[in-house]
């Protein structure tokens, strides 16, 4: 091969190289959410009540206990599920008893979910028990929030900031 | 199952071809992809140690601080970051094409195992490295990938809280999770560093470095795409909206889009399942026939005067020399270890007491392959030749690894084929030529610069020229040998080069009044060593 054509031909490698640095760096481009949607997430973590009331002990089962292990009472610490229900404008979105975590079943109950829905004018209700009550609900929140296209609404629970926390 | 390796080694060889024309003798990118992929790592380096002190941890600073060094200080910061980006880019490049390369010619069964098993997790690292990198920006992108690579960690279930709640508003993240992508953008690149230096610790004499012209060519490129097409961020994150569109950089994120489509699950089942299967390669089938023979080097003491050519020329390590056991007179011997030896018989091409003029009965070196062994190459020799006419018979000595030579049709021309044409010890060629046995003696081997076993050609051509023991002697008629190294798919090239060598030879042997001697050799056994 003649030595011009040579360096054309290497001028080729290089620039069809450049081109897939180049091009494949930033395109084909990629929707990852669409521009006419918004989210809203439900993501908290919150331990409900234990199963069982504390108890005292009995003198008996006192001194079976090692010293250093002896309290007045005990406590269960395996936790009640959390239930939670989402609904938007009075259409259920999510109802779910949540399980808690950890492997004696002590942890807290754990959430991380998103959900798609139209921008605009939305009443939002997320209920939530944490209790042994089996109808009702502990906590309410109820609003009416006009959601912007490619809004990431966050739904937390902070039981330290009196329940959801809307952001 | 269909052999993938087959359509991908045909691919190869084509662009191989191509690139050989274009390029330098000795420069084809194709042979030093792995050196490539070094000199992108070093580029990647130093644009990033300078990107490094211009850069700001912080949710804010961050983005502010790329920001600054792309858009006021774009002729330095902002080159820095694009030769950053695409050199980046041209290590996950060089390496894909370096693995199906060496996938697609077998070069990662029997002792080649070790490379190829470490080359696996450097995959990993090298994907980490990036996409830790994209997620320092802090921009819309590093904010999808926050949100995608935080769900996918969370499916493993072994974080106590899940990751993604860092990501859910401006308010839960903090900058000491900049610190710590900080400290996996650095320390991840340094461990790879150190994974790379262990996949080369069984190659022997490894290039690391890619010809020079190569190096400057690359580095030219890179910066002419800098200016052409600045790398740049993509918008703040904004944790309070969810990011739209973007544009990925498919080299290391093309698989994140399947998170979403597919599942968590199943990307983690894809990754998992290829390192696997990756990683149990060369344990799989199919295998080559010469794999489940064990053919490797073995040494004769009693011929072994410890002169450590065998050694200096194994292409794998294989070969250590260790304190005489025996109570010879010499310091050392020879020893192979056979986990690495793959075969090649380059140890016999090097020892000098394979040479054929010993006397038949004697004809066992310091070391060859019991089955490629020194006596039997010579009664291939004189079987194969036995039909020439003296005038202008040339033998071929060929490597397994070239053009098939049991396909060469040609009149007058018979073929010896060895593991590799460094397997052949120079004394056989004179011996062949002194001895009568042909009037010329052709040398085949693999593609310059890609030999199959890496030195074969080099070793060879050293040997021929004098400058590596055990070197062809002088008074052999350097015109009456002949070489061509092509890849397995330059049969007719090696046909035309041989033709054309017999055709040179015809008036020189006649001059020269080459002697029929070989029928007088027929019964007389010469001892004396060449
Ligand atoms: C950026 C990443 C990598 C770099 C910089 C790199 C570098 C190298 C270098 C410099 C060599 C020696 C070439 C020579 O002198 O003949 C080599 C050989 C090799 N590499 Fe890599 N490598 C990388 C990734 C990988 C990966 C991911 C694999 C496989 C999974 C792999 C498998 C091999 C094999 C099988 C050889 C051949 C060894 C032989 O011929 O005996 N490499 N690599
Ligand atoms: S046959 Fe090849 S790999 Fe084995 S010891 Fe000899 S030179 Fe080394
Ligand atoms: S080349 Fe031959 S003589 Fe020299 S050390 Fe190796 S086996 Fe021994």
């Amino acid at each position: 091969m003649p030595r011009p054509l040579q360096f054309l031909g290497q001028g080729v490698v290089y620039l069809v190289i450049a081109l897939l640095f180049g091009l494949f760096s930033d395109w084909p481009r990629f929707t990852f959410f669409p521009a006419d949607q918004a989210q809203i997430m439900l993501s908290f973590a919150h331990g409900a009540q234990r199963k069982g009331e504390c108890r005292k002990l009995t003198a008996e089962e006192l001194d079976e206990l090692a010293p250093n292990m002896r309290r007045p009472e005990i406590c269960p610490r395996e936790r009640l599920p959390v239930l939670v229900e989402l609904t938007l404008d009075d259409q259920p979105l999510y109802r779910e008893s949540l399980p808690p975590s950890g492997l004696s079943g002590d942890g807290p109950s754990q959430v991380h979910r998103r959900f798609v829905v139209a921008p605009g004018s939305h009443r939002i209700t997320v209920r939530l028990r944490d209790s042994a009550r089996s109808e009702g609900f502990d906590y309410e929140r109820s609003e009416t929030i006009a959601l912007r296209e490619r809004q990431n609404f966050v739904i937390d629970f902070r039981s330290d900031r009196g329940g959801f926390v809307f952001m | 199952m269909i052999d993938l390796r087959r359509p991908l080694r045909w691919c190869f060889l084509h662009l191989e071809r191509w690139l050989d024309a274009v390029f330098p003798a000795g420069w084809n990118p194709l042979h030093q992809l792995g050196a490539l992929g070094f000199f992108y790592y070093w580029v990647v380096a130093v644009s990033g140690i300078y990107v490094y002190v211009l850069f700001d941890t912080g949710t804010t600073e961050a983005y502010e601080s790329v920001e600054f060094m792309t858009v006021e200080q774009w002729y330095l910061g902002g080159v820095m970051r694009s030769l950053h980006r695409y050199a980046s880019d041209g290590m996950v490049l060089m390496m894909v094409v370096h693995v199906l390369r060496e996938f697609s010619l077998g070069r990662y069964r029997g002792p080649r195992w070790f490379t190829w098993f470490t080359g696996v997790p450097v995959l990993w690292l090298v994907m980490i490295a990036g996409i830790s990198g994209y997620w320092l920006v802090w921009d819309q992108l590093a904010q999808y990938i926050a949100l995608e690579t935080a769900d996918w960690l969370d499916w493993l279930g072994i974080f106590g809280e899940p990751i993604a709640r860092n990501f859910n508003t401006a308010s839960a993240l903090d900058d000491r999770f900049f610190t710590l992508l900080i400290f996996i953008h650095i320390v991840v690149p340094l461990l790879l560093l150190l994974v790379l230096w262990i996949h080369l610790q069984r190659v022997s004499r490894p290039q690391i470095n890619p010809k020079r012209g190569l190096a400057v060519g690359t580095l030219a490129m890179l910066l002419a795409l800098s200016f052409w097409k600045p790398a740049v961020s993509q918008g703040p994150a904004d944790l309070a909206a969810v990011p739209g569109e973007l544009g990925l950089d498919w080299f290391y994120l093309g698989f994140y889009p399947l998170m979403e489509r597919l599942s968590d699950a199943a990307v983690w089942g894809f990754a998992v399942a290829l390192t696997l299967l990756l990683a149990a390669l060369p344990w799989l089938p199919p295998m080559r026939k010469a794999e489940a023979t064990a053919n490797t080097a073995v040494v004769d003491l009693g011929n072994c005067n410890g002169c450590q050519r065998c050694a200096d020329d194994c292409p794998y390590n294989a070969i250590a020399m260790v304190p005489r056991s025996d109570g010879m007179a010499f310091d050392l011997e020879a020893r192979v270890d056979s986990d690495l030896c793959t075969s090649c018989g380059i140890c016999m091409g090097a020892c000098p007491t394979a040479t054929p003029f010993r006397r038949r009965s004697e004809l066992i070196p310091g070391i060859e392959l019991p089955q490629a062994s020194a006596r039997a190459l010579r009664e291939d020799l004189e079987a194969a030749t036995s039909g020439l006419d003296g005038e202008s018979g040339v033998v071929v000595f060929g490597c397994a690894h070239g053009p098939k030579l049991e396909r060469l049709d040609l009149p007058n021309v018979a073929s010896v084929a060895l593991p590799c044409i460094a397997a052949l010890p120079p004394s056989y060629i004179d011996y062949a030529l002194s001895r009568g046995f042909a009037a010329g003696v052709f040398l085949a081997g693999c593609h310059e610069g890609d030999c199959y076993h890496r030195f074969g050609v080099a070793w060879m051509e050293e040997r021929l020229a004098g400058e590596r023991d055990p070197a062809l002697r002088r008074r052999v008629p350097r015109e009456r040998i002949g070489q061509a190294w092509l890849a397995e798919d330059g049969l007719s090239d090696l046909a035309s080069a041989i033709e054309d060598f017999q055709a040179g030879l015809a008036p020189q042997a006649a001059s020269a009044g080459a002697e029929p001697v070989r029928k007088r050799l027929e019964e007389e056994e010469v001892g004396s060593h060449a």
